[in-house]
This record gives C-alpha cells, sequence and structure tokens, in this order.
C-alpha cells in the first residue's frame, strides 16, 4: 500500500465499510459521493438448491426459503442468454503503459525515467502504440479478434478523485446523487424480483455498480475457498474429521443456542459437501491452466466459468482485477505485476470459455476509474490523470479499436491528461442495445446524447 | 413483602462448571485451573472478585505483530483490534474488559466514520474507566468523546443549523429504546440542547482541538419531555436518564449482554429499583444480574467471535503473535472498533454458514503452534486421545452427544489403522483433529 494515495487507501477502506455496514459516509470530504448501493439490507443466507454462499441485497421483505424457491426456478428455466462480465482496475490504470506510444516523440521527453522499451507487441491498427510486456495475453486476444481495445475512454472534465470518478463510472453518470448502478438500473429493469444471482458481485462485498432499486443481486464470497483443513491432520483421519463436523450437528438436545450452534454446524457441513466440486484445489474443474497466484482472481474467473457452465442463472457480473493501480511511486514494479497476472487470467478464462462451449454468451468489459498524468511525478511514478483504457474481451466482439489515441502533443488537455476521444457513457449504451437487447434511455441518463459504437462483430 | 422485591440469587451448587460459565459471560472463559479456583470462593465471592478487581495484571507475552515487532495500535491497521484483544487475553480484570465491549456495542461507534485509531482508543479508555460506575456520567463523557462527537455529527450541530443525529440515537439507542415516550419534537429541541461542540481541522493529523463553544450553542428555551428551560448537552443527558422509560430500557439492555432470555418482571422491576436506587450506578446491577439464577440455569449464549477468540488464547497461553487475529475476526463477523452500524452488531446472528467457516478457520490458527507430530507419542486409545485432548483445552464441560460424537470420529478414524506405520503416526493425527473439533464444538460455540 506505500505507493498509493491517502486518499486511494481511505476511500477503499469507506467504501467497504459502507458497503457492508449501510451506515452512510462520514462527513470527511464534503461533496464526496456516497457509493451507489449504500442503505440497502444486507442479508446473508444459504441457497441451499445451488449449494452456494451468498449475500443477498435489496431483496426487501422476501424470505430465504422464497429466494431459495426463486433459485431453484429460475435453475429449471435454464441459463440467462448473455453474462456481462464487469472487471475493475483499481486505482486508475496507466493506460501510457498498457498500451504505450512507442512511436510518439512526446512519450520519452514526458516520461524519462518510466518510458518502456519497444516490447515488440506492436498494435497493428495504430502502429505507433505496443502493448505492455507484461500483456502480451492481450496482444494474442487482440490478434484473434477477441478483443476491441477503447485507447482513450472518459468523459469530459474528468473528476480527478478515485471515489468520484469510479462512482461516475459505477452509476453511469457524472451525478453524485445517484444511489443505483447502471447494470441495478438495468436489472430492475428486465431482472427477476426472485433470482439474486441474475445480478453477482464476486469480490465479497456489493459492487456498486450492480446496486439495483429493487430487484434482488447478491455478493458471493468464494464459492471456491469452502474447505476445512486442520493444521497436522490430513489422509484418512482428515476424511473421518470432516464426516464428524456433520455428527456434531446433528446431536439433538433442547437448548435453544445449542441447537442454532448446532444447526448451523450441520448446514456447513452440507455446504463443504455442496461445494466441493468447486473447490479451488479440485481447480473447479476448468478444462485449460489458470495462472498460479496467491490471488483471487484467476480462483475467481475459474469459479465463473464453472458457474456459468454448471447453469447458474447469471447474467451480470462484477468484480475487481488482481493488481493496485494507483501507482504514484515505484510504478514500473507494481504495473508489471498487475497486468501480468490480469492479463494472463483473462486469456485464460477466454480459452476456457472455449473449451466449454460458452464463448459466445459472454461479453467482459474491463475499466478503470480514470487513466493517469501523461508526465511522469518525482518519485518513479504518475498521478492521477483522465482518459485511461477500457477493453471488450468475447468471442463475438469486433475486436478494433474504439476510437483512436490521439497522441500526446495535441491529445493532452490544459492539465496534461489524455483526452477521451469516447465517453464511458457510450460503451454503456451500446452494451445495453447491442449485447442486452435494452433500450439504454431506461438505464443512463442522457442516453441519446452519446453516440453509439459497433462492438459486435 | 420487601423480601419479594428483591431480585432472585442463585442458591444452587457453584462449582467449577458454574464458574466456568461466570467467566464466560462476565469475561473471556477461564485459564487452566481459574473455573477451579473461582469455584472455591463461592457465589458472592466468585461475582465479587470479577466485579470489585483491584489492581490489572497483564499475565503473559507482550502483544507482537508477524514480523515480531511491538504492536502499533494508533498507527497500523488492524492493530487497533490486536491491542484490546491482548488485553481481553491477558488482563486479570476480565469484567472490566468485557464490559468495555458491552459499552463499545451499546454505544456503536465505528472507524469508518470516525477515521482515527487514536481516537477510537482514546473513547475504549473511557468504557474502561467508566464501564462500572454511573451510567449518567458515562453517557456524559460519551456525548463529549471525540469519536463520537465525528461518527454521529456532533460537531457539525450548531445554533441555526441543528443536526440531529447524535440527539436522536441518544434517545433511540441509547437511553430510552425507539417509540418509547419521546416525540419528533423532543428530537428536534433535543438537538438544539446539543449545540456547542466542535473541533479544529489540522491537514495532517485530521479533527483536533475538539471542545465546547458557547458560541456555537443554542442558549434558547427548549421543551424536551415536557419540560421547559434553557437546557445544555448536560441537560440533554440527564433529561434522558431521568426518563420515566430509561430505567426498564437500561435494565432489558443489559441483561440481554449476560442472559440470552428476557428477565421476569419480578426480575426487571427489582433490578430497575436497585438502579434508581444507586442513582444509575452500573456495578450493582451487573452484580445482581450474574448472580441471578437465570445465568446459572437458564439457556445457553453463542459466543461472540471475539470472546470465542480470546477464550481460545487464554486456555492455550498462547499471546497476541499475529496479524490474523485480525482478519479472521474481520471474516467471523466481529472486528473491534468497526460494529456493523449504530445499533452495534446483531447478538442473534453471530453463525450462519460464513462465520461457522471463519470460526473454523480461527480454531486452526490458534492450534498452529501446538501441532502434534506423526512422530509424537500418543496412545492408540480412543478414550485417552479426547481425555488428552480435552486436558489441552482445560478440560471444559462437554454435552454428552458431543462427546459420544467425538468418541465415535476417534474410535473410527484409529480402526483405520490397518498399518504399523499407521498405528504410530494415526494418534497424534487423531488428537489434532480431536482439538479442533472440540474447538468448533456447538459446546465450545456457546457458554
Amino acid at each position: 500500500m506505500s505507493d498509493c494515495c491517502r486518499e486511494f487507501s481511505r476511500s477503499a477502506l469507506l467504501r467497504k465499510a459502507v458497503a457492508e455496514a449501510g451506515s452512510g459516509l462520514p462527513a470527511i470530504e464534503p461533496g464526496m459521493p456516497v457509493p451507489a448501493g449504500t442503505g440497502l439490507d444486507r442479508r446473508s443466507f444459504i441457497a441451499r438448491s445451488v449449494g452456494l454462499a451468498v449475500a443477498v441485497y435489496g431483496a426487501g421483505s422476501l424470505s430465504p426459503r422464497f429466494l431459495d424457491h426463486g433459485i431453484a426456478q429460475a435453475l429449471a428455466a435454464g441459463p440467462s442468454d448473455t453474462v456481462l462480465v464487469s472487471i475493475f482496475m483499481d486505482g486508475g490504470a496507466d493506460s501510457l503503459s498498457l498500451l504505450f506510444p512507442h512511436g510518439d516523440p512526446e512519450y520519452r521527453r514526458l516520461r524519462p525515467k518510466l518510458a518502456l522499451r519497444d516490447s515488440g507487441l506492436v498494435f497493428p491498427e495504430d502502429t505507433r502504440l505496443r502493448w505492455h510486456p507484461s500483456a502480451a495475453a492481450f496482444h494474442t486476444l487482440h490478434s484473434e479478434g477477441k478483443l476491441s481495445v477503447l485507447p482513450a475512454v472518459g468523459y469530459t472534465d474528468a473528476d480527478q478523485s478515485h471515489f468520484t470518478s469510479r462512482h461516475y463510472w459505477e452509476v453511469g453518470a457524472t451525478n453524485p446523487q445517484l444511489r443505483t448502478g447502471w447494470l441495478g438500473r438495468y436489472l430492475d429493469r428486465v431482472g427477476s424480483p426472485d433470482n439474486p444471482l441474475q445480478g453477482v458481485s464476486l469480490d465479497g462485498d456489493l459492487s456498486p455498480s450492480l446496486a439495483t432499486a429493487k430487484m434482488p443481486v447478491a455478493a458471493l464470497s468464494g464459492a471456491g475457498n469452502y474447505s476445512f483443513g486442520a493444521p497436522g491432520v490430513w489422509g484418512q483421519v482428515e476424511a473421518r474429521m470432516l464426516d464428524a463436523v456433520g455428527d456434531l450437528g446433528s446431536a439433538g438436545g433442547t437448548d435453544p443456542a445449542l441447537a442454532g450452534a448446532r444447526a448451523v454446524t450441520s448446514q456447513s457441513d452440507r455446504l463443504r459437501r455442496q461445494l466441493e466440486p468447486f473447490d479451488t484445489e479440485n481447480g473447479f474443474g476448468s478444462p485449460v491452466p489458470y495462472p498460479k497466484s496467491d490471488s483471487d482472481f484467476p480462483d475467481q474467473l475459474a469459479g465463473l466459468a464453472s458457474m456459468l457452465a454448471a447453469g447458474l442463472p447469471l447474467h451480470c457480473v462484477a468484480l475487481s482485477a488482481y493488481g493496485m493501480y494507483d501507482t504514484h511511486s515505484d510504478q514500473a514494479a507494481d504495473l508489471a505485476e498487475g497486468l501480468k497476472l490480469t492479463s494472463d487470467t483473462l486469456l485464460a478464462f477466454q480459452r476456457d470459455l472455449e473449451a466449454r462451449g460458452l464463448a459466445d454468451r459472454v461479453l467482459t468489459l474491463v475499466w478503470s476509474e480514470f487513466g493517469r498524468r501523461a508526465e511522469e511525478n518525482g518519485s518513479d511514478g504518475t498521478d492521477h490523470g483522465a482518459a485511461g483504457i477500457g477493453l471488450l474481451m468475447g468471442s463475438r466482439v469486433r475486436g478494433t479499436m474504439i476510437g483512436e489515441f490521439p497522441g500526446l502533443k495535441n491529445g493532452l488537455d490544459d492539465d496534461g491528461n489524455l483526452k477521451a476521444t469516447v465517453d464511458y457513457r457510450s460503451v454503456y449504451c451500446s452494451v445495453l442495445e447491442q449485447w442486452l437487447a435494452t433500450d439504454a434511455a431506461a438505464v443512463i441518463p442522457q442516453a441519446k446524447s452519446f453516440a453509439r459504437l459497433p462492438i459486435l462483430r | 413483602l420487601s423480601a419479594a422485591r428483591k431480585v432472585p440469587v442463585y442458591r444452587g451448587r457453584f462449582g467449577p462448571a458454574e464458574a466456568e460459565r461466570l467467566l464466560w459471560r462476565a469475561g473471556f472463559g477461564p485459564r487452566p485451573g481459574e473455573a477451579e479456583r473461582l469455584a472455591k470462593k463461592g457465589l458472592d465471592g466468585a461475582v465479587h472478585s470479577l466485579t470489585r478487581a483491584k489492581r490489572e495484571r497483564l499475565v503473559g507475552p507482550a502483544p507482537v505483530d508477524d514480523d515480531k515487532h511491538s504492536i502499533a495500535p494508533t498507527d497500523a491497521w488492524g492493530h487497533d483490534h490486536l491491542w484490546w484483544l491482548d488485553r481481553m487475553v491477558r488482563t486479570s480484570r476480565p469484567l472490566v474488559e468485557r464490559m468495555a465491549l458491552v459499552w463499545h456495542d451499546w454505544f456503536a461507534t465505528s472507524n469508518a466514520g470516525v477515521g482515527s485509531q487514536r481516537l477510537m482508543l482514546k473513547q475504549n479508555r473511557l468504557f474502561r474507566s467508566r464501564g462500572l460506575g454511573s451510567f449518567e456520567q458515562l453517557l456524559l463523557s460519551v456525548t463529549k468523546d471525540p469519536a463520537m462527537l465525528l461518527w454521529l455529527s456532533g460537531t457539525d450541530n450548531e445554533k441555526g443549523s441543528p443536526n440531529e443525529n447524535y440527539g436522536r440515537e441518544m434517545m433511540e439507542l441509547f437511553t430510552l429504546g425507539a417509540n418509547r415516550g419521546y416525540t419528533e419534537r423532543d428530537v428536534r429541541e433535543q438537538a438544539r440542547a446539543l449545540t456547542g461542540f466542535r473541533s479544529d481541522w489540522d491537514d495532517d493529523r485530521g479533527p483536533v482541538n475538539f471542545r465546547y463553544d458557547r458560541e456555537r450553542h443554542d442558549p434558547g428555551r427548549k421543551r424536551i419531555f415536557g419540560k421547559r428551560g434553557k437546557f445544555d448537552w448536560q441537560d440533554a443527558c440527564r433529561l434522558c436518564v431521568r426518563h420515566p422509560n430509561h430505567r426498564s430500557f437500561f435494565v432489558r439492555k443489559l441483561w440481554s449482554y449476560f442472559i440470552p432470555t428476557p428477565p421476569s418482571a419480578a426480575t426487571r422491576g427489582a433490578l430497575e429499583r436497585l438502579y434508581v436506587r444507586n442513582d444509575f450506578a452500573i456495578r450493582p446491577v451487573v452484580e445482581a444480574i450474574l448472580k441471578h439464577p437465570r445465568l446459572y440455569s437458564g439457556p445457553r449464549m453463542v459466543k461472540s467471535p471475539v470472546v470465542y477468540i480470546a477464550g481460545m488464547l487464554r486456555a492455550t497461553g498462547r499471546g497476541i503473535d499475529t496479524e490474523a487475529w485480525t482478519w479472521l475476526a474481520n471474516q467471523a463477523g466481529q472486528q473491534l472498533f468497526y460494529p456493523p452500524n449504530v445499533a452495534g452488531w446483531d447478538d442473534d446472528r453471530w453463525l450462519d454458514t460464513a462465520s461457522f467457516h471463519a470460526r473454523w478457520n480461527l480454531a486452526g490458527r490458534v492450534l498452529r503452534p501446538y501441532v502434534l507430530k506423526t512422530s509424537a507419542a500418543a496412545p492408540l486409545d480412543p478414550d485417552k486421545l479426547l481425555e488428552r485432548a480435552l486436558a489441552f483445552w482445560g478440560g471444559p464441560a462437554l454435552t454428552s452427544e458431543t462427546q459420544r460424537a467425538l468418541k465415535s470420529f476417534a474410535t473410527r478414524a484409529l480402526a483405520d489403522a490397518d498399518r504399523s506405520w499407521k498405528r504410530t503416526q494415526y494418534p497424534p493425527l487423531v488428537e489434532n483433529a480431536l482439538r479442533h473439533l472440540i474447538a468448533i464444538s456447538p459446546d465450545l460455540q456457546t457458554s
């Protein structure tokens, strides 16, 4: 955390607390918007019919049993046609490193220390650009036509607060007061009142972009992380021990607290058995290898693919990419590490979906709250900027550049930040209309004023 | 007739099992041998040794982080939690820490809104020093406490633009209960009475210099609970404590921290009289609750995650030596200084499948340094292994159902030892597993 700014870590902590507690924001910075979703009820329950531990938000007065029933019905009805996966690069990813303007004479002047050497990963649609050497997986995806690149996406007069700018992206409007996410409003329009898995946050907390006004959505805390190991216990003894957990839970007795603890012990035992197929160590039954890492990110996407393969009724999914992109200092190493695992994992996810025959059903959007200042700072890093990079991945994407790279000579604003050539709300409107087949005007404020981009082939 | 008006006192046997329950409800469980020693004091002696403990001694190794450095409670994330957990584990005055935990939940203030571990720890000292004194004094101290002033907008509440946040919660959550004898007008007038607190902003340190500023106070007449006067913040506190509905709120809420089922009408009435007669002193009410028959003969209570983990550390004699206690407690649903909202933690919701998993991992983390290697000598005998594993945890009382399940596990696991190497290696594995199963058994999740 040493190289991220104070505002960033504080806002991350605040956001976590708020999304969990719904307790409102402290008045540390007047004008800082409250994240979408604040104030929604959170209720944990077990969806026994599918064996997932989920927290459900915005479910109103529905009883857990009713929600179970709803999930069972949604399961019976079959999977959703299309799935949208929204992946957030937290902190403001440096687009000028991810897809760097090797052929722009200004680049080396603005980045005397941080300018990258030619990686050889040429971006054929604009040969000034090169992929970061750690993002070779993106080069592969792009050359296969499965990655559309938005080299300068954002909005005019970009706000340089992590908190505010991320909020704008999440709610799909530059409105600090909006309390629902853009995907949440979409689900409010087309969703079902009894399927919380239609909007799933894989980060454990509710993703604000999924915050609804009325339809239930869920936060999943690690379908692949419900194993019960004990130090110094293995083999046959471990198997007997796990059986004994069920025995401890099934004893009778009249004391209410003891009976409650036994019931939870028994439920936990059942849930462990149900989730065994999704266990990390079992590899989620993934047909392709994912990068090995201590991070949750590869497991989250491997688990997502296995849940889609199992026919779970997921429709909109949100999670954070691996890495901390608020690279105010010592950018080179941190950025390379984050980009490497993120891009390799996304390639593995695409290959997984292809192998499972699901690739035509899934579109993945990768975004960050802003890009970074074109000129490097004095501590081997970069400060907050304006426009940044966006990616659309999938077998049905057009695979071409959307908007252009404006160049560093004429493409910077008065603050020295990259100007947007595509508004992020144009991306949202296009995804809503072309991928999710809904009227964007019902979801995105002033949708008419944003150009539509051809995103599918 | 006068005897009937007194709070009932437990008259049954006060042995190690009763002393063990008392140590869990009024503290963080026994150290090895502590329940037996406490039982010898008898009920009165045992309760008074908790409620009137003299000086504090800290027993055991000082807290360190994963790198074996001293913890930094005001600076490093999560070290505030470690600091308090250490007090719970090492203190010789467990009830003082337990009462501080009660007040932390009662006046639930979260660092998510305060943003300063220093101010949270300052508030924590208040709960420790005033936790058994006068509730009125406690309320007065909390009202001007900087963390509370930040948390419930006390410093935003000024003459001309009152902020009702604290005034409302003082009535609803701290003294009277929702819709129990106050009106919206009372809330607004209360907010006016509470005006006057302020702080300054320091770019490096945040809010500093908390103080009462007459210029910001609304000196006009107010009407609260039908009484008229030029009330200020101290009047606001006293009006709430002296409100006829406060005593029943206080007794019912305080009782709920120690005994899971509500008191009978007679007990409640007697406790209320005790409370008022002693000028709103907390200690006599706590003593009466700790001597009440329902504590010993009534149903069990689920231990909160922090009580659960502090208890395991006390039982094993292990000190604070890893930051894992913070994030594991968070996963189990109770990170100190971060209650979920101003109403505190929900004591009916401690256990679910996610928090059970976290408790399982907590137990494993506690056990890690004590793991028996496969080369350790252990008897190939289920009864003896169970006895040894129970002794590891200080011999807690288990229900017969749980004992049966544990013994059945040990018997089956040892029966798998069909080779000579298994007959030497399995017993220590089974003993490790028994320790784990005891720790997560329904019996040890409750007290």
